[in-house]
């Protein structure tokens, strides 16, 4: 079996994140529920015209993906795999409502086609001429881990050598405002230096594109190594623990040997004791970091989460805004993920110092 | 050729069945369930057709026993009920006993109550109960629980019409590894207003029965649908001396990198895709014994798809024929619908015909299968094709 690298990284977030040299020097604090992405010059990526037409999520979706490349000194890719809890939702709610409103009549395609899921993968195909293999997952929380799972594999086996992975949503304001009737998203506009200590119910949404090149070839620059990735649609708050040191075993190693805790809280009252399983279990004693209050909840956030995961590998640092807790030790080896939403879709992901 | 992986069992509902008998035995006897629309509220009933499921949302809630506050979209149902089919196939009575995950794939999801109930949310509180319902993962997540399946790999996959292959190919790939003992996998599409207007927007919806591979083609008519097949590990089969339906023996998926909604003229894509099937099924095109063609009467894939068969098969190409003009272009699902009746074809040596064909295309002389044949079958290649350039290839074999 090969080893598997993150070797480049691309990131359109709530921060200030599209500039690879940066790692959250600067932190932008919100006070909303609702929170958008810091977007680069797209100028600067696509010609303005091809621009113009693209919505937002393929925007993001195409230019974190150059920025991914372009680390990672590629043109061209084996395979292109993406994660999407909802694709370019804003044209799926500009179709619907172009049908509702005109009754079906006056109808053009260009949203319908840019609601398909699977748009931004097959617009990154189009713009590289990319004719390998092409994957979207749409799973929930688990979207983007789906397409990591999946590029795994594919590395391990040297199916490929280098594939390109993401996670992205978009922001749309009629699946916005419907989830804050069913309180999915907070009643409260909320600082988010105070969202993690929140004794509310409901998330701040947010948005994003994170997107990073897999390898089975360790390169000087790669990031970390990725040692495994693991789903569980169901898991009781009970047996979390007990799962998690059997996906530990099966990779050698034990609590003990986790470095770093990257934890998925998303100041949601309701929800966030599945993390406290482990924040006051097992990891109580580890170092603790999250990232939702910087970037909001959405279906592929822990994307934002896995791209934090490589830059403390990489750096050895962890900037003191994500920072749960004051320890601190020296010489991170290994890196892991939890995250869940609502309380389904969990998953495990494993990152090591390389 | 390749051992593959084995498929213990499959279940389907669609507009010639609501189960694998009933599909079977419409596909023999050349009976179509493309129809007028009866169940949609649109504009667009008396001019287009489409290839529905008899029942009811409420009928189909009383058979999974659902409650009244229950809120399941179609996709979620038809799903539940394919799966459940596929389940008892594969007698598996105790889901717990093995590692069992489940791939479903959608394009619509929950779709048909997000646009019924679209500016009601804003009013009402009585349907907001479907709002979680909307997203894609939704649906799967439902057909899990119907099934039984906790605390494992449970994805879905989305990309547009090939969707249901791919789902076919990773839970295939997901045994192979071993990551998996057994998993069900598979897609489910409802009829929805919004699929209708869109590939009406598109211009590529036919006013009349769809006419696969034929030279006046019209456009495609669409269908709702859900299919699912069991896969099984070697071991697994060994050990409960399983019955085995078929092998999943050659996938392969590959984009045309051409359009975002058309395929390229020499079907680069679908090329590619059938090349990559056969490479990892260990066989050569001379060895498949007929082909399942996307085919879905447009006239934009039946050219490129043609194409493409001629670039891989040359001057040999096996029978080939489009079940579309039976079920309507099922979307997501069609990869898996499909797949149902490329095992049935193995299994009873029976080439389903290609309804509706009566001119060849001028662009080659390739004529399709048009009659019910009987013919030795050892393998069958199937092919799904989508928007994002999406092309993909799935082989069967006994």
């Amino acid at each position: 079996m090969e080893k598997v690298y993150i070797n480049s990284i691309g990131s359109i977030s709530a921060q200030k994140t599209f500039d690879n040299n940066d790692f959250l020097e600067e932190i932008v604090t919100y006070q909303d529920n609702i929170i958008p992405v810091i977007e680069p010059n797209y100028k600067d990526f696509i010609p303005p015209a091809a621009a113009r037409r693209m919505a937002k999520g393929i925007k993001m979706g195409v230019v974190a993906s150059k920025i991914a490349l372009e680390e990672a000194n590629l043109t061209d890719i084996d395979a292109i795999i993406t994660g999407t809890g909802m694709g370019c939702v804003r044209d799926s709610e500009k179709f619907v409502t172009a049908i509702l409103d005109n009754n079906e009549q006056f109808l053009t395609p260009t949203s319908f086609i840019q609601s398909t899921h699977n748009t931004v993968a097959g617009q990154i195909a189009l713009g590289i001429g990319c004719k390998g293999y092409n994957f979207t997952y749409v799973h929930s929380s688990v979207s983007f881990e789906s397409a990591l799972l999946d590029a795994f594999m594919q590395l391990e086996l040297k199916e490929a050598e280098n594939i390109l992975v993401g996670g992205v949503d978009e922001s749309g304001d009629h699946t916005n405002a419907i989830h804050k009737l069913i309180q999915h998203i907070k009643p409260e506009k909320i600082n988010s230096k105070e969202l993690l200590h929140s004794k509310t119910g409901g998330a701040v949404f947010g948005e994003g594109a994170n997107f990073f090149v897999l390898s089975n070839k360790k390169q000087d620059y790669s990031y970390a190594q990725l040692l495994g990735i693991k789903t569980y649609n169901t898991l009781a708050k009970s047996d979390l623990v007990a799962n998690l040191e059997v996906f530990l075993k099966e990779k050698n190693l034990t609590f003990g040997d986790i470095d770093v805790l990257i934890s998925g809280n998303n100041g949601d009252i309701d929800y966030d004791n599945y993390y406290s399983e482990l924040t006051n279990g097992p990891f109580k004693d580890t170092q603790q970091v999250a990232y939702k209050h910087l970037s909001g909840e959405f279906n592929t956030a822990s994307a934002f989460g896995f791209w934090l995961g490589a830059k403390i590998l990489r750096t050895q640092h962890i900037p003191s805004p994500v920072a749960l807790n004051p320890i601190k030790i020296k010489g991170l080896e290994n890196v892991l993920l939890y995250n869940q939403y609502r309380g389904k879709n969990h998953s495990f992901t494993l990152l090591r110092r390389c | 050729m390749s051992t593959g992986v084995a498929i213990t069992g499959m279940g389907i509902i669609s507009a010639i069945g609501n189960n694998v008998a009933e599909n079977y035995s419409s596909l023999l006897e050349g009976r179509t369930g493309i129809s007028h629309i009866s169940k949609i509220d649109t504009v667009h009933k008396g001019s287009i057709m489409v290839g529905e499921i008899e029942f009811t949302n409420g009928e189909l809630e009383a058979k999974l026993g659902l409650g009244p506050n229950n809120n399941y979209s179609r996709t979620a149902l038809l799903g539940a009920i394919a799966a459940k089919e596929a389940l008892e196939d594969a007698k598996i009575t105790n889901i717990k006993a093995y590692r069992t995950g489940l791939i479903s794939s959608t394009s619509v999801g929950g779709m048909d109550m997000t646009e019924k109930f679209y500016y009601d949310y804003l009013e009402s509180e009585d349907n907001r109960r479907y709002i979680e319902g909307h997203h894609a993962g939704d649906s799967t997540d439902k057909i899990a629980e119907q099934l039984g399946i906790d605390q494992s790999l449970v994805t879905t996959i989305s990309t547009a019409c090939s969707s249901a292959a791919n789902a076919i190919m990773f839970g295939a790939r997901l045994i192979k590894t071993g990551k998996l003992d057994r998993v069900i996998v598979g897609g489910a599409d409802c009829l929805s207003k919004f699929t209708i207007n869109g590939f009406n927007t598109l211009m590529i919806l036919s006013d009349t029965y769809n006419t696969p591979f034929d030279e006046n083609r019209k456009g495609l008519n669409l269908g709702e649908a859900a299919a699912y097949l069991v896969l099984e590990s070697e071991f697994l089969v060994k050990k409960e001396k399983k019955k085995v339906l078929g092998y999943v023996v050659g996938y392969g998926n590959a984009n045309d990198a051409y359009h975002q909604t058309a395929s390229s003229e020499n079907g680069d894509g679908a090329t590619l895709a059938m090349e990559k099937a056969l490479a990892v099924a260990g066989l050569e095109p001379k060895d498949i014994d007929y082909i399942n063609a996307h085919g879905t009467a447009t006239g934009n894939n039946d050219l490129s798809e043609g194409r493409a068969i001629i670039r891989v098969f040359g001057e040999d190409v096996p029978e080939f024929s489009s079940t579309k003009a039976y079920t309507g272009h099922t979307l997501a699902a069609a990869g898996a619908i499909e797949a149902v009746y490329s095992i049935l074809s193995l299994q009873n040596n029976i080439i389903y015909p290609n309804l509706n064909f009566k001119t060849p295309m001028k662009e080659f002389s390739l004529i399709p299968q048009t009659t019910l044949k009987e013919k030795a079958l050892n393998t069958v290649l199937s092919n799904s094709l989508g928007f994002g350039g999406n092309c993909s290839t799935l082989i069967f074999s006994k």
